[in-house]
């Protein structure tokens, strides 16, 4: 428990990611199984143990502490696993610390009565450390920073193995993954999970940037501005995926019982939207699915007004055939057929854009107007389905960026390599005319878009410019234009002036440009869409 | 019944001495000041007559320029103020030249602490438990989760961070007046002899412990080192600095803190420290708890810090106890 304990501790106070990667996998290679297994699942809250509740601990406290004293403590902490670690009087006995899988062990075996006699002989048996990681493995709540995609990641760091195998072999294993162990660290073979519904890693696509295809060879599809989906139905159990390989099932509960067959199909979920043309059956923009994302159960009203669908794109597996050899051609001739099979409540095909040459192309992306669309795909013709991001074979081309002038009001410092800089950016644009006396109004945040050296550049205004400090924020003169890029604007009750952009960042730095020059609010709500 | 200890009273901006017409550690300019040490939420300048130890007032000196009215009193010695009152400065533990007042009229006898600590310090002498009347007492770190381990295990995590990273540097930000030189003192007595370097605006600080008689080692200055010469070294600045444009001319810093507040892990995480090490100048809850048992007082008065938590367990121990609304005081550096 020390060891993890020790990681755990140094995964806190880690910011890089790089840094975080290497601390796990130098775990991961210096643990033995099955500790490693029960900690890998700790770590991205995989674990949890329904007799240790926050409150249990709370009242295991408050019958060694004066409750007074407790709430003071816990109050000035914020965390109740945290304060009854600090708190836990230390027994004159010496740390006698159990390993991780006995840990998981004895709290597996707790129920909401003996957990009052035998959490506190754990307890009793760590520092404070250890009993910090403890309470946080039995509330199942690490929440540390490390997602699933940052553990599997580390893990194919660690054993030198590719990280699309890690994620395809580690679905349909449960903690403490010791077959993923023996093959990744022992070379055995990879753990069956053809008849699992378990996710398979998608197929990536790079950005088109200067390159020019050629049509013969690669389709274009339209690039839908929804989530990213794979949906697996085998042996008759239907699981639901994002993009990093999250079970998100619980959160559309209406395309579990939807796939008549086994199968494993890509494509974009999105929801309904009544005023959208273009497509059949019409999607709503990102706003309307973002209401959905995150949530571990739905309320009826919001099934009945923004139902879910998904927009195929690729058939990887059809009933036991595993398709990802074949080209695209063929996979999509099978997707084709099995449309007439699908229930079209849940289901549609992401149709092909037909265009005569690039150029052609080109134009057709110019003038898609429908908000769910981010862009165009291009897939090579010819290409099988191969996990991860493979150059040649599929590009994201997506669309312009819209653009508008706002001025700097807000800079706070970066975290990380960047705490010394202030690299977040808080911009606004008039609320009417800046010559009558209009006002600044903020209207969207970014730390992204400029280089090492554009960055050092800002700083430097930031700082000659202050005329206020907040904390680690400083108000400027509003003297800087930024030309800001984003993809989208919606309106927004969060911010004053009644907007929020959908990844802003910052196109151009506009040191020629005088502040009353930027952009009014009106032309910025002029782009709203839905 | 005639109010007992009529002629010490707690004022928003200072404990004032009513017959002496003096105030201790007032937060705003007074005709007569007794300061117990240099920090600046105890030790401001502008006032007419200032008490204070020899070291505190050199501190003063170095700090605001405040050598006019400067009265100096050693450690042990009492000084007779108007009024008929006896004022004894009396080692608090805390800082170079940190000092408890002991204050004695009409047989009455109260104990103005200061800031204080009950650890061993190498660079100042350490606190002496003295009977009183009315204790007054700080509660910066009191409440009960509040244990600071010994200064040994953080030494060690700091100089095994180091070893660890040999072309890195480790930057502690650290109170200028205090932490810095104690953390510099502790890391020669574990052995770290290499030059450690400092911030500019710790240099003068630095130079008035030396002169004191406190041993630094070998010390430079960052402005005056290339970064390859700071490779694999300590250097300590003011945690005003640790996050500062200032840090970029270090070769890839580990950023640590000395602080009592780093035990709680949200704190550190909010000032990006990577290494936190749990070092105080105040007293934890058990000291705190233990030096009122031992002092022993009839009554406990509390200064400033986390009065709610100390006040409780004075409750919760049939002692008799009160919260002083002072202003200006608290140590969010420390």
């Amino acid at each position: 428990m020390d060891e993890l304990a020790a990681l755990i501790d140094a995964l806190v106070y880690t910011r890089s990611r790089n840094e975080k990667l290497r601390l796990i996998a130098e775990y991961l290679r210096a643990t033995s199984d099955p500790d490693r297994g029960w900690a890998l699942a700790a770590l991205t809250d995989g674990l949890d143990f329904p007799a240790v509740k926050s409150s249990t601990i709370r009242n295991l406290l408050m019958e060694r502490i004066d409750p007074v004293l407790w709430t003071l403590s816990r109050d000035f902490v914020g965390d109740t696993a945290e304060t009854a670690s600090l708190l836990w009087p230390t027994p004159d006995d010496p740390p006698d610390p159990p390993s991780v899988s006995e840990t998981v062990e004895l709290l597996a075996a707790m129920n909401r009565k003996s957990v009052l006699s035998d959490l506190p002989r754990l307890l009793d048996r760590l520092d404070s450390s250890g009993r910090y990681a403890l309470l946080k493995l039995a509330t199942g709540a690490m929440r540390i920073g490390i997602s699933s995609r940052l553990a599997k990641v580390a893990f194919a760091q660690a054993f030198e193995v590719p990280v699309e195998e890690v994620e395809e072999h580690w679905h349909g294993l449960s903690p403490p993954y010791e077959p993923l162990f023996a093959w990744a660290a022992h070379g055995e073979a990879p753990p069956d999970t053809a008849n699992l519904p378990t996710f398979r890693p998608f197929m990536l696509a790079h950005p088109l940037e200067d390159t020019v295809v050629d049509l013969a060879d690669y389709a274009a599809e339209w690039k839908w501005d929804g989530i990213r989906v794979q949906l697996v139905r085998m042996a008759g159990e239907t699981r639901l995926y994002s993009r990093g390989g999250d079970d998100i099932s619980a959160t559309f509960p209406e395309l579990l019982d939807v796939l008549p067959m086994d199968a494993v199909l890509d494509g974009e979920l999105l929801v309904r939207g009544s005023h959208q043309g273009g497509e059949v059956g019409g999607a709503a923009s990102f706003n309307a699915l973002q209401q959905r994302l995150g949530r571990k159960t739905v309320a009826k009203t919001m099934l009945a007004e923004s139902p879910a669908f998904v927009r195929l794109y690729d058939a990887l597996i059809v009933e036991g055939e595993d398709l990802r050899e074949r080209p695209w051609f063929e996979r999509r001739a099978r997707l084709e057929a099995l449309m007439e099979r699908l229930p079209s409540s849940h289901f549609d095909l992401s149709q092909v854009v037909e265009a005569i040459d690039f150029v052609h192309l080109a134009r057709i992306r110019e003038g898609a107007r429908d908000d769910a669309i981010e862009g165009l795909m291009l897939k090579r013709r010819d290409s099988p389905y191969i996990a991860g991001r493979r150059v040649g074979l599929w590009y994201k081309w997506k669309r312009d960026p819209l653009l508008i002038d706002c001025v700097l009001m807000y800079a706070q410092r970066g975290s990380g390599k960047r705490s010394s800089f202030y690299s977040d950016y808080t911009f606004g644009c008039w609320d009417g005319d800046p010559d009558a006396g209009a006002e600044l109004l903020p209207v969207g945040k970014a730390y992204s878009g400029f280089t090492d050296e554009e960055l050092k550049k800002i700083d430097r205004h930031v700082r000659t410019h202050t005329t206020n400090r907040f904390g680690p924020v400083r108000e400027t003169d509003r003297t800087l234009v930024f030309e800001v890029a984003f993809d989208s604007v919606h309106e927004s009750k969060r911010h004053k002036s009644g907007l929020a952009m959908r990844f802003p960042r910052i196109h151009r730095i506009r040191w020629d440009k005088p502040p009353h020059e930027a952009d009014r609010i009106e032309a910025l709500k002029a782009l709203i869409r839905d | 019944m005639a109010r007992d200890f009529a002629w010490i009273r707690p004022e928003p901006h200072g404990i004032h001495v009513v017959p002496a017409d003096s105030w201790i550690d007032p937060s705003r300019p007074v005709d007569h000041a007794l300061v117990t040490h240099g920090h600046a939420d105890h030790a401001r300048g502008g006032h007419g007559v200032t008490v204070a130890t020899p070291e505190t007032l050199a501190i003063m000196d170095l700090r605001y320029n405040t050598r006019e009215g400067a009265t100096a009193v050693p450690y042990g010695e009492t000084i007779r103020l108007k009024g008929g009152v006896d004022a004894t400065y009396i080692p608090a533990g805390h800082v170079l030249g940190s000092a408890q007042i002991l204050l004695e009229h009409a047989g009455e006898r109260v104990v103005v602490t200061g800031d204080y600590k009950r650890r061993p310090d190498p660079t100042c002498p350490p606190f002496e438990v003295t009977p009183c009347d009315i204790f007054i007492t700080e509660a910066t770190f009191g409440l009960p989760l509040f244990t600071h381990p010994p200064i040994a295990e953080e030494m060690a995590k700091l100089l095994d961070r180091l070893a660890a990273h040999p072309e890195r540097c480790v930057l502690v930000g650290a109170y200028a007046l205090g932490k810095a030189q104690r953390v510099i003192a502790e890391l020669r007595a574990a052995g770290h002899h290499e030059p450690i370097y400092l911030h500019g605006a710790l240099e003068k600080m630095c130079r008035l412990y030396e002169e004191f008689g406190v041993d630094l080692g070998e010390l430079g200055l960052v402005s005056e080192a290339t970064k390859d010469e700071m490779r694999g070294r300590v250097v300590v600045c003011p945690p005003s600095a640790l996050n500062d444009r200032w840090s970029r001319r270090l070769p890839e810093p580990i950023t640590a803190m000395a602080s009592g507040w780093m035990r709680v892990r949200q704190r550190a995480r909010q000032r990006n420290v990577e290494l936190p090490l749990i070092i105080s100048d105040h007293a934890d809850w058990g000291e705190l708890t233990r030096t009122v048992e031992e002092v022993n007082p009839r009554e406990t008065w509390i200064t400033h810090g986390r009065e709610e938590a100390l006040l409780r367990w004075h409750q919760l121990h049939q002692r008799k106890a009160r919260a002083l609304a002072l202003v200006g005081y608290e140590d969010e550096d420390d």
